[in-house]
């Protein structure tokens, strides 16, 4: 680089070029990859305004700083919220000194049987630290909606089952939704985003 | 001898309505939380000849029934089915992701080392009925790596 440009090739000066414009691009926008679609700037899921099973009302803002992902579903379950959350463990444990900087938030779908004392337990039963949030029926509609998730009651017997949309959302430390995680993802794609995230400058 | 303890051993083989059509392997119940009120079953059937598992039955719900799991985009939906084909000698998994129990209106929590009784009514190609009774062991709320299939 020292080489003065005068007595240089053409085709060499091209490539030069060419290269130095790659380097530029990688570490000048910094933009980050990720295994989960990126959602950056989306308009929609800006916030959420839930109650916890303490009877308080809880927003996006009580979690700067922590990478927060969010996951709809209903306790009478049997399947897919199980595996769902037992990933989530999962990825704090890949997280390790991190693990504390992930919120795992649970917003029930089926309001009207997940009430504070049961969600409560039930998101305890995989981490402490897990957060189960609810609203009234038509706040739970408001909240499904500003996140494009789908869900729907269906009679079973004498008793009925909800239909769910199982896509999780993640909002980088600074409150701004950035991924959505399909159900089939593995833990160890997420515990790479949220890393990336946490190390993320413009987050 | 030899013969009198391999005829005795079919004779128990036979006795037990687990070893005439449908065999059950693996089976367990998913735990609950106080007050939830359902909760899944999940085992592997494999039946000697062509049967239809058409009705599972528990002291511990008030209702239970044969669930598919579906995934349509990334909604999940269950569906409760008529009943579940078994074709011969094929193992048939009810495990989490797919098919499952679901038993609803648990009449108490299902804690971690709990039997769970359920009974199977299969019905063969001949049209003939058999039950099969099994205890199904409560497994805990969040699999470790390991239990997850």
């Amino acid at each position: 680089m020292c080489r003065k440009p005068f007595g240089v090739h053409p085709l060499v000066r091209a490539v030069l070029a060419v290269v130095t414009a790659w380097l530029l691009a990688a570490c000048g926008s910094s933009a980050p990859t990720f295994h989960s679609i990126d959602v950056t700037g989306a308009n929609y899921g800006h916030d959420f305004r839930l109650t916890d099973p303490d009877g308080r009302e809880r927003t996006l803002a009580d979690f700067r700083g922590k990478v927060v992902m969010i996951y709809f579903g209903f306790i009478q379950c049997p399947d897919v919220c199980p595996t769902a959350l037992s990933r989530a463990v999962e990825v704090r444990r890949l997280l390790g000194a991190d693990a504390d900087r992930l919120q795992l938030v649970f917003i029930t779908v089926d309001p009207e049987r997940d009430t504070g004392d049961i969600l409560k337990a039930y998101t305890a039963e995989f981490d402490p630290s897990f957060l189960g949030l609810s609203a009234s029926l038509e706040g739970t509609r408001e909240v499904a909606e500003q996140f494009r998730v789908f869900y729907r009651k269906v009679p079973t017997g004498d008793s009925y089952t909800m239909d769910h949309g199982t896509t999780s959302y993640v909002f980088d430390p600074a409150g701004r939704l950035r991924l959505a995680v399909a159900h089939a993802q593995t833990a160890q794609s997420i515990a790479a985003d949220v890393k990336t995230l946490l190390q993320d400058p413009n987050s | 001898m030899k013969t009198l303890i391999a005829a005795s051993l079919f004779s128990l083989a036979t006795a037990f309505p687990a070893f005439a059509q449908v065999t059950v392997d693996d089976p367990w119940v998913r735990a609950t939380v106080p007050h939830q009120k359902s909760s899944g079953a999940f085992m592997r059937l494999t039946a000697a000849a062509d049967a239809r598992l058409l009705e599972v039955r528990s002291p511990v719900a008030n209702i239970v029934e044969v669930h598919e799991m579906l995934m349509e985009g990334d909604v999940m939906k269950m569906r409760a089915l008529p009943g579940l084909d078994l074709p011969a000698g094929k193992a048939v998994e009810l495990k989490p992701g797919g098919s499952h129990v679901m038993l609803i209106g648990l009449k108490g929590q299902l804690k971690e080392g709990d039997r769970v009784p359920l009974t199977l009514v299969v019905e063969g190609k001949d049209g003939k009925r058999e039950t099969v009774e099994l205890t199904a062991p409560v497994r805990p709320l969040h699999q470790h790596r390991g239990h997850m299939q």
